[in-house]
Formats: C-alpha cells, sequence, structure tokens
C-alpha cells in the first residue's frame, strides 16, 4: 500500500482505511451494543466517525469502537457447520421458559 | 472479523443447502458467518450495493438545493435529510462488506459506472418544489420498497432496513408538508408544485422496476426472501397509497387512465415508458455522466487526504509500539 | 407485505424506542426562557451583536454546505453536514433575537434573505471561498477555537437569552475544535504533501486571524452591559491554543495574529460575500410573495 503518492491525485492507490465495528449505549442502565461498522484511519477518528454517523440524532451517549479484525468471533448461535449445534441446551434459549403474556416488558 | 462464509468439505454441500432453506422457510435470518448459496451471495452484493449507491447519488439532486433553500429551516430539514442519506450509503455499504466486499472496491465500481444505481436520480431537480416531490414521491416509493426488506432473510440487511426506514419516514413527511405549504402560497408556487409532479410521477413509478414478466430473477429473490413482494405489487401499493394524497393536496397525477376500479380494490393506471426506463437505467439518463463524474472527482481530489491520515496512522501506531 | 399503510411493518415489529441507539427528540434550546430584554441593555445593540454571532455561523455554515458531496470520504461528510447543521441553528436563535431586540419583529429570515452585503455584520474568514480540505480544516480551527472561547465566556451574559443560546453552542463549538484538530494533526503530520498542503492553508488564513479580536463599538458597550463578550479578551487564549495545535502537528509555530481594523462588522466585505449571498437567497428572492 503506498503511503505517500505526493498527492498525485490519482484513484489507482487506495490506501483503505481499515474497518471498525461500533457499538453504542443507548441510554444509561442499557449495554453496549452493536449498531454497525465503519471505516476510519485510526482509533481517535473512528470515535468521531461513529459519533457522527451512529448518534447524530442524540446527544450523552457512550460509545466504543473496535478494530474488525481485533474481535474474536465464535458463532454457535449461527449454527456454524464446524461446530456442533447448540440447540440441544435449549436452557440456554430465553424461549425455554415459558411466560404469561400478562406480564410486561420482558 | 471474518466476513467469509464457512467452507464445507466437499459432499457437505447438500446438507449445508438443505439447512440453509430450511433456515429461509422459517424467516429465520441468515448471519454472514453462515454457510449461504454463492447464488445468494452475489445477488445480495449486487442487491445492496445498488441500494448504497443510490443512497450516495441521490444526496445531489436535493443536494444542489441546500444552498439556496428559501428559509433557514427549510436549508436545516434539506442539510439533515441529505446527511441522513449519505448515513443511510454508510449503513449498507457496511452492510454490503459482511458478504466479504470491500468499500473502496464498491466505490471503484460506481464511479467507474461498472455498477448501478437508481434511475431516478439521473433525472434534474429544476425548481425548490423538486424537494418537495422528491420527498413525497421518490421517498415515498422507497419507502414501499424498503419496508419489507426490514423482514429480508439476510440479517445485515434486515437490520440496516430497519434503522433507515425509521428515519426515512421523516424524509417522506417533510417533503409532503412542503407542498402542502407551496399548495397553500401563491398561484406561480402552485404552478411549480404541478409541473414538478408531472416531471417526477413517471419516473417514481418506474422506480419499483420492469414488469413482473420482464423480472426474470423476481422468483429466485423471493424464495430467497431477499426481495418480499413483486415489482408490480409494490408500484400498486405505491399508487394507491398516492392518489389520494395527490387529491387532498390538490395536484393531478399526469396518467389520463387513472382511475379507482371498485371490482379490482385498486388504482388502474398507465403503463410507464420502459423504453426511457431502459435508456436511463443504461446510462443515457439526463444526468447520467455528471452525477458520477461528480463522485468520482470528490473521491480522487481527496485521495491525498485519505493518504495523509493512513499515514498519520501508521507512525503513531509505530511509536506506541515501540514505547 | 402485511398491513394496510406501508408503515404498518414498522410500528409493528419495531416499536419502541430501546431498541433505537439515538433518539429523534429534539430539545428547545430556549425552552422556559425569559425573553424580556433584561435592565440596562440597549435592544439596537443587542441586535447587533446578535447579527454579527449569527452572520458569523450563517455564512460558515453556507461555506460548509458544499462539502456535502464533495468531501475526501463520505464520513467526512457526515461529519461536515453535522457542523453546518449545528451553525445554522445557532444562526436562527441569534437572528431571532435580534428581531425581538430590536423591536422590529423580524424574523430569522428577514435577516437572512432580505438583506444585502453591507449589512451583514459577519467577519471577512467566514466568506473566504473554501478551499482545499486543508483550508477548510484550517479555517474551521481558527473560527471554532475563537468562537469557543467567546460563547464560553457569554454563557454568563445577563441576557438570558444570549446566555442559553451559548450555553447550547458551547458543546456544539467544543466538538468543531476537537474535528478540525484530528485533522489539523493527521494532515500536518501525515504525508510531506499533506504538511506543506496544511502550511500552506495556514499561511494564506493567518492575514485574516486579526479581525476576529478587533473590537466593534457595538461589541465594546454590549460587553460593558455585561451582554456580550469583548473578543479582545480572548486573543491570547485563542492564540496560546492555535499554537500548541499547529506545532503538535510538526507545522511552524504561528505569528502573533496580526493587528487588524474592524471591517466585516461593520458590513465592509470583500468580493466574495456578495456571489455567496446571490446564492443563498436566489429562491427567496425570485418569490417574495410565498410561503416555504
Amino acid at each position: 500500500m503506498s503511503k505517500d503518492t505526493g498527492g498525485s491525485g490519482s484513484g489507482a492507490a487506495r490506501p483503505e482505511w481499515p474497518l471498525y465495528e461500533v457499538f453504542v449505549r443507548g441510554k444509561r442502565g442499557l449495554n453496549h451494543v452493536h449498531v454497525g461498522s465503519l471505516h476510519a484511519p485510526d482509533d481517535t477518528m473512528a470515535l468521531h466517525n461513529a459519533r457522527n454517523l451512529y448518534t447524530r440524532r442524540n446527544e450523552g451517549v457512550s460509545i466504543w469502537v473496535v478494530r474488525a479484525e481485533h474481535i474474536a468471533a465464535s458463532s454457535p448461535d449461527e449454527k456454524d457447520p464446524f461446530f456442533a449445534p447448540s440447540g440441544d441446551k435449549v436452557y440456554r434459549h430465553p424461549t425455554f421458559y415459558p411466560i404469561p403474556e400478562d406480564v410486561p416488558h420482558i | 472479523m471474518t466476513t467469509q462464509t464457512a467452507q464445507a468439505p466437499p459432499g457437505a454441500d447438500l446438507d449445508l443447502q438443505a439447512e440453509f432453506d430450511a433456515k429461509v422457510a422459517a424467516d429465520q435470518r441468515v448471519e454472514p458467518r453462515d454457510w449461504m448459496p454463492e447464488g445468494y451471495r452475489k445477488t445480495l452484493v449486487r442487491q445492496v450495493s445498488q441500494h448504497a449507491h443510490s443512497e450516495i447519488i441521490g444526496m445531489q439532486p436535493e443536494g444542489d438545493w441546500i444552498a439556496s433553500a428559501p428559509s433557514l429551516r427549510r436549508k436545516a430539514i434539506l442539510l439533515a435529510k441529505v446527511q441522513d442519506e449519505a448515513g443511510h450509503g454508510l449503513y449498507l455499504y457496511a452492510a454490503a462488506e459482511t458478504l466479504g466486499v470491500d468499500r473502496a472496491d464498491l466505490t471503484q465500481r460506481l464511479i467507474e459506472g461498472r455498477q448501478k444505481y437508481s434511475s431516478i436520480f439521473n433525472y434534474p431537480s429544476l425548481t425548490f418544489a423538486d424537494v418537495g416531490v422528491i420527498g413525497w414521491l421518490v421517498d415515498g416509493a422507497a419507502i414501499c420498497n424498503q419496508v419489507p426488506l426490514c423482514r429480508s432473510s439476510f440479517g445485515p440487511y434486515a437490520r440496516a432496513m430497519v434503522r433507515i426506514c425509521k428515519e426515512e419516514s421523516f424524509h417522506q413527511r417533510q417533503g409532503y408538508e412542503l407542498l402542502m405549504r407551496m399548495m397553500e402560497g401563491t398561484e406561480d408556487q402552485r404552478r411549480m408544485v404541478q409541473d414538478s409532479v408531472d416531471r417526477w410521477w413517471w419516473p417514481s413509478l418506474m422506480m419499483f422496476g420492469p414488469p413482473d414478466a420482464e423480472s426474470p430473477n423476481t422468483q429466485q429473490s423471493m424464495a430467497w426472501r431477499i426481495k418480499r413482494d413483486t415489482n408490480d405489487d409494490l408500484r400498486q401499493k405505491f399508487v394507491d397509497m398516492t392518489v389520494p394524497q395527490a387529491e387532498k393536496l390538490g395536484v393531478t397525477l399526469p396518467d389520463p387512465e387513472l382511475a379507482w376500479n371498485g371490482e379490482r380494490g385498486h388504482y388502474d393506471f398507465g403503463e410507464p415508458d420502459w423504453t426511457e426506463f431502459k435508456q436511463v437505467i443504461s446510462g443515457a439518463g439526463p444526468k447520467n455522466a455528471e452525477r458520477v463524474e461528480r463522485r468520482r472527482a470528490a473521491h480522487e481530489k481527496g485521495a491525498w487526504v485519505r493518504e495523509a491520515a493512513t499515514a498519520y496512522a501508521d507512525k503513531h501506531s509505530a511509536k506506541e509500539a515501540a514505547a | 407485505m402485511s398491513g394496510d399503510h406501508i408503515y404498518s411493518a414498522l410500528s409493528e415489529e419495531h416499536g419502541g424506542d430501546t431498541r433505537w441507539a439515538f433518539g429523534t427528540g429534539f430539545t428547545d434550546a430556549l425552552a422556559g426562557v425569559d425573553t424580556t430584554l433584561p435592565e440596562g441593555v440597549d435592544g439596537q445593540d443587542l441586535a447587533l451583536y446578535c447579527q454579527m454571532l449569527g452572520d458569523d455561523a450563517l455564512v460558515q455554515a453556507q461555506r460548509l454546505i458544499h462539502w456535502v458531496t464533495d468531501a475526501p470520504e463520505l464520513e467526512e461528510e457526515v461529519a461536515l453536514a453535522n457542523i453546518a447543521l449545528d451553525l445554522l441553528g445557532q444562526a436562527r436563535l441569534l437572528l431571532a433575537r435580534a428581531g425581538q431586540a430590536d423591536g422590529t419583529g423580524r424574523d430569522e429570515d428577514d435577516f437572512a434573505y432580505r438583506r444585502g452585503p453591507a449589512e451583514f455584520r459577519n467577519v471577512r474568514l467566514t466568506e473566504m471561498p473554501r478551499g482545499d480540505f486543508a483550508r477548510a480544516v484550517v479555517t474551521l480551527l481558527v473560527l471554532s477555537s475563537a468562537r469557543l472561547a467567546v460563547f464560553t465566556r457569554l454563557a454568563d451574559s445577563r441576557d438570558p437569552v444570549l446566555a442559553a443560546i451559548a450555553a447550547k453552542a458551547v458543546n456544539e463549538l467544543a466538538y468543531h475544535r476537537e474535528y478540525a484538530l484530528s485533522w489539523t494533526l493527521r494532515l500536518g503530520d501525515g504525508t510531506p504533501y499533506s504538511h506543506e498542503r496544511t502550511a500552506v492553508a495556514v499561511a494564506d488564513v493567518w492575514p485574516l486571524t486579526g479581525e476576529l479580536f478587533a473590537t466593534h463599538p457595538v461589541e465594546a458597550r454590549v460587553a460593558d452591559q455585561g451582554v456580550g463578550v469583548d473578543p479582545a479578551a480572548t486573543r491570547e487564549e485563542v492564540h496560546a491554543v492555535l499554537t500548541q495545535v499547529l506545532t503538535t502537528a510538526r507545522l511552524d509555530a504561528p505569528a502573533p495574529f496580526p493587528e487588524a481594523a474592524v471591517a466585516g462588522r461593520e458590513g465592509r466585505h470583500t468580493a466574495e460575500l456578495a456571489p455567496l449571498l446571490d446564492e443563498l437567497q436566489k429562491v427567496a428572492r425570485e418569490h417574495p410573495e410565498a410561503t416555504w
């Protein structure tokens, strides 16, 4: 990747900004939730971009950004074929616990 | 994060295909790390990236009026709206990237004219009334198209659509509200609105794509649940929704065949000019070249800025590592 | 497709705000604020002062708008649009206050659309053509630093309206400065080419900075009355901020701000302002009887 083309303006050199995943705390008392991703040259600019992109209708939220390549992921819920399905461990799933319909906010 | 789909050992394809089919049939979401048929992935890359490009190119017809908006309130609304479109484009590029393509590549395809976007944005916006009509008709049609896609079988796309639809309901309302104000204004303003409706009505109908009989991929896309309704169904829905709004507004939709059909319970309407549609979508629209050129110029003119930021990041991460 | 109305799918499946990372509500900065003029405050002076601060924001926003669809990256278009929206919001509140203070009852649009260049009170730096991205960043750095210094003091204004406007604006301006600062570092300390462009931008902008700290008689009077701020009082503070940012960005320490006479604040502008206002006012002027 060419870092310094002397501003030739050529579209050929495309040093791409890395991908970041963005997590936002919508209100106090809630967890950070993954809201999407974006590109930025570094952590500081990723936070700027996340603020402008994912919280542009409100203030006062907390944002985490992390380079996508730094996220280690397992995907049992996505039934990755290389893993034994976790569907047999039904107690892990909230639907295992029947809740009467008139109980609010569960 | 790994964005590739899991590689299956030979012979496992059938099981995987069956599992994928069952998941889609049960209206569950397919996530990026799941196995998916190559055709599904390719079709989605095309669908999502064209949608992203449409948001980005779609900033221009209205963006041209931000600087001249006739009140500060309209100026702020329009700026916020065009900014939303940039945001929507970014959400969608992010969704496309989970399919293993990268945004720089998609941008390159757009500015080299190798990938399409919604043909509607190749028409010029000639008066400020177009800002209102684009909001009302073009965003109205977009919403008809997009709301069902909140249930797309592909998780990242469905989630992006939920966010986008929620934001876009404001877009359509601001357009209609502007037109109501203009219709209450001077004779001149009412003429501007009618003229704008005359120009945008047919292109809006074309936003739903060719008639079902000429849309060969529809069946497959519907089976995959990445398209939830046919072009003609959505077009009908849009017409049914829009006609009463036009009456309320006091404008005439430029279609002599438009009439309520009590038997069908729907409005009958005329056939758009599909020859024009094909010309515009294949790049011969009044504004194709200009729209793409503007994006290309911005991208190339900004190359040194992107490079500078990368160089700075490299220097400073090297410093941190050494410290 | 389910439901009669196209929005029904949204409200059924996606109702409830908790799943949204952001709200859709906007707060009114002036809710509950007393708009009567405080005692001993000259309404005409206050109105002119509000126009000065309002016009700075309006003209700067008008320049920034053109970056939308023309920035180096989409993320920057979103960011610059945010900044322009903040400034536009400040301009609207300030111009509306001007119409209250001078007793004419003019609204924000009367000021924005029905004044000529000689009646605009913005400093000249805001009306300069936008130039390249380095120029935009350096201009934003200077203007946001100076405006932040003034508005921080203005939050204690005896005019409750100005104080409320300033209190809201301070957070916005602190962000604008932070954004401009981040980019100044990256361009100044990026590639040799970006360094050069940034140095040129500083050199181009610097001669126009003096005016930011020249005190107009109206500014002196409103400062005396405890409703406004004498910009000269912020001179050293702003210079220290800019020196720190520019040297961290590996650019030369800047010269002192030049001594300058009041110009834009009394309606004396460069040739750049008239075409800017032509574009801003075009549609409104073509349809003088219209409602939007």
